[in-house]
């Protein structure tokens, strides 16, 4: 790679990284605020939606703010209202209804839908684009542009072209660098760009490290006649509980005869050998999930990490010539499950502020105004009322601490205080044990029908890398895979990665090497959150590669 | 000299296609679309012609519905100088398609047409050839290699038994094959630049051709599923089981 290489320069007065919820809701916004203002969004996706994974049962009442005409108008959103709210609490044979009259109101459904969330983002987009905003799929933000003083001026996209050994290709096509006022970062939970600015401005000075969990999902094709519009269902306890793993499913019945469903497994589990795409297998087979899916066909799958830290891992949003919406943010609702009102509201927030701060002829500076905004808004008011719903459960279990967790969202809701003061949380990472704590866990075969083993799951994520380039799962240490995970922890990125990307794979003469099948990779970001010691970092693919998630 | 390029949106080649549930074509709710591979080296070759400046003009068209408008500005954005869209919802024939794009040939008066040598959604495999045959012009299909030389146009063709090179008279059509070139990353400003490049948009029926299908699609289905191996303890019984399928 020459060592200078000429980069073009475009100017706007906003960037935006990332185009899902957060993002699209931003350029909205601006865009409404002043149709004169110049904005910009980049995808790394191959189009707008391609990397969009969620549930997802959704709250309106950002979008109600945002655009109070789309009911009447063509948005996906308003073809399937909740019309039946279900909690399941699963044994390996049975399952139980949870009366919804002991949750708190805050976990009601009324008045929300279930779409999916890539469909209502290509829809925000065709919005953003018939305001004039700019958006660029296929073109990632790979690296940060600082001024001399250290404040953010942009960010450069992403080269295309480059060989696997870092040497440009005849298609060569160095990234450009994108320069603004302002830098609007809604990358998603565990943001690979949102990392190293939270680093370098000591964003999480104060606040709770953040926690997430992995969410694995698929879209089916069912049988008219078990198919029932509306109904939501979620539940918890089994498989997960038997390994002491919290998390949970999902099951929603979407338009056109399909269901969405999912297990999402809290990535602080201590047992290296949880497989969280066989849970995923095993959750499919119990009784009551599998008489959904029989006679039904598989139409895509994907996974994604979630933000399960809520509001005290909620970090400084603003640093000069930059701010964080969304789940770059982390403003997920956990026991709502729910994120894209939050990050929509986010978004809709950073517009305003950045367009005040525009109008007095400011740039590149700290938009304090921006965190205060955040705080005094709805999204603190809702996540401050769940703030110990996840820890509780983490601490004390599935039972107790759902009980728990019931109790400490009745008083904030009744009384204005909980069970105790905001509690704390420690990093993914350092949860996991050692092996030898632990027994491997034996996962059944797939069944080819309702269960699937993972490579072939991966050929209906519709994931693409182009071959030649560099892997962009860097690993600090290259001993640390064999001397410390596998020695230590029985080798869990075998088993954590939902795309079998992490192969331990003998070299001859008993010798074990790592293999990183970096072209399977779906983006989910759990590799980078769950090694034991931090030593793999992702980094932006060629743009356009990874999923092609069709309405994830 | 002005090039022709027609180009198509087709169903991403990333997309494992589906069967609707009833059995009559495919289902493209919510799936990826792109622009046919095959056209989109089409459109490759066409600009390095242009580059080597050989051509001065390349103009792209698509038939189909709005959202094609997606595939030409992608064209447009590699370095496509104009497009025309022309607008239909309905599936059409490869004789529908050649005729059509006919009409636009005798308005465009292109030296030469290129074209992908089949969509990778119907696989027909015939538009190219049917374009020839209605506007009576030379053709050189499965091109690997192409070659502009004064009048001429010399074309390596991909053909069973190797390579043949054939030498035609301009105006011409030469459909594309896989290995002729590979395909250059739009850049940004380039993006930017296609939004502002001439697209224009006309109905099919402004085209005054009869594209009332001629085949029926009777049913459509995905190929059956392949049943797992299985493993014999040895050579006798491999032998009986051939025997059995009636292989021995």
């Amino acid at each position: 790679m020459p060592s200078i290489i000429d980069r073009d320069e475009m100017v706007y007065d906003v960037v935006i990284v990332g185009g899902g919820p957060a993002g699209l809701a931003a350029s909205i916004r601006l865009k409404q605020l002043d149709p004169d203002i110049s904005v910009c969004l980049l995808e790394k996706g191959s189009e707008i939606g391609a990397h969009i994974l969620s549930g997802a049962v959704i709250d309106p009442r950002a979008l109600d703010e945002l655009l109070p005409d789309w009911r009447e108008s063509d948005c996906p959103l308003i073809a399937v209202p909740v019309a039946e709210n279900l909690h399941w609490y699963l044994t390996a044979k049975a399952s139980y209804t949870l009366p919804h009259a002991l949750m708190p109101p805050l976990m009601s459904n009324d008045g929300n839908f279930t779409c999916s969330l890539g469909s209502l983002c290509r829809w925000l987009a065709e919005k953003a684009e018939a305001l004039g905003v700019e958006i660029f799929a296929g073109f990632p933000a790979a690296e940060v542009l600082y001024d001399a003083a250290g404040a953010v001026i942009g960010v450069q996209t992403g080269d295309m072209g480059v060989d696997h050994n870092g040497l440009p290709k005849a298609d060569f096509q160095p990234g450009m660098n994108l320069k603004a006022d302002y830098t609007l970062f809604c990358e998603g939970a565990r943001g690979h760009l949102t990392k190293r600015v939270k680093a370098r401005f000591d964003l999480e000075a104060e606040c709770q490290p953040q926690v997430y969990g992995l969410g694995i999902k698929e879209l089916w094709d069912i049988d008219p006649a078990r198919h029932m519009k509306g109904r939501v269902i979620h539940t918890q306890g089994w498989p997960l509980n038997e390994s002491g793993t919290w998390g949970g499913g999902f099951l929603y019945h979407q338009a056109n005869n399909q269901v969405a469903l999912g297990l999402v497994t809290a990535l602080d589990y201590a047992n290296p050998y949880v497989y969280p795409f066989e849970e995923f297998q095993r959750w499919k087979q119990h009784p009551a999930i599998r008489a959904v899916l029989e006679g039904g066909r598989r139409v895509a799958y994907g996974a994604r990490v979630i933000n399960e830290g809520g509001w005290q891992s909620v970090p400084q949003l603003s640093f000069p010539g930059g701010v964080l919406a969304g789940c770059s943010a982390g403003f997920v609702n956990v026991p709502r499950i729910k994120g894209t009102h939050t990050a929509m509201k986010s978004g809709m927030l950073a517009a305003e502020a950045v367009l005040r701060a525009i109008r007095s002829g400011r740039k590149q500076d700290r938009l304090v105004e921006y965190d205060r905004s955040v705080r005094s808004s709805w999204i603190s008011l809702e996540l401050q009322l769940v703030q110990n719903a996840q820890p509780l459960v983490t601490k004390w279990n599935d039972k107790l601490g759902t009980c728990l967790a019931g109790a400490d969202m009745w008083l904030r809701t009744l009384f204005g205080f909980g069970l105790s003061r905001p509690m704390q949380h420690r990093s993914d990472a350092s949860r996991l044990e050692r092996g030898k704590k632990h027994r491997p866990i034996a996962y059944p075969r797939p069944d080819g029908a309702i269960s699937f083993d993972r490579l072939t799951s991966v050929s209906y994520s519709f994931t693409n890398h182009e071959e030649d380039q560099p892997v962009h799962l860097r690993l600090r240490d290259c001993k640390v895979p064999i001397d410390l995970n596998l020695a230590v922890y029985a080798g869990p990125e075998e088993r954590y990665c939902p795309a079998g990307v992490y192969e331990f794979v003998g070299q001859g003469e008993g010798a074990v090497g790592l293999q990183i099948n970096a072209q399977n990779c779906l983006h989910c970001k759990t590799c980078d959150i769950k090694d034991p010691s931090q030593n793999i970092e992702w980094v932006c693919p060629e743009g356009g590669g990874g999923p092609n998630y069709p309405n994830m | 000299m002005k090039i022709l390029v027609p180009v198509k949106r087709v169903i991403d080649y990333n997309v494992k296609p589906r069967v609707k549930s009833d059995g009559s074509g495919v289902d493209l709710a919510n799936v990826k679309m792109s622009i046919n591979p095959f056209d989109e080296i089409a459109v490759e070759e066409a600009i390095r012609i242009k580059e080597a400046g050989k051509a001065t003009e390349i103009v792209v068209v698509s038939i189909g519905p709005a959202k094609a408008q997606d595939v030409l500005r992608s064209a447009l954005a590699m370095g496509a100088d104009r497009a025309i869209l022309v607008e239909t919802d309905a599936d059409l024939e490869p004789l529908a398609v050649a005729k059509i794009l006919k009409a636009i040939a005798l308005e465009v008066a292109p030296d030469l047409v290129i074209l992908g040598k089949q969509a990778i959604d119907d696989d027909s495999n015939q538009t190219g050839q049917m374009l020839a045959a209605l506007l009576a012009r030379p053709q050189g299909t499965f091109a690997s290699k192409v070659d502009i030389d004064g009048g001429h146009v010399v074309v390596t063709r991909e053909v069973d038994g190797g390579l043949e090179t054939i030498r035609l008279t301009l105006p011409a059509i030469v459909t594309t094959d896989l290995r002729l070139n590979e395909p250059r990353y739009a850049s940004l400003p380039n993006i930017m630049k296609a939004k502002k490049k001439p697209l224009e948009v006309r109905a099919l029926a402004d085209c005054g051709v009869d594209a009332t299908p001629r085949l029926k699609v009777l049913r459509v289905t995905e190929p059956p599923v392949r049943a797992g191996g299985v493993k014999v303890a040895d050579v006798d019984a491999l032998v009986a089981i051939l025997k059995e399928v009636g292989v021995a």
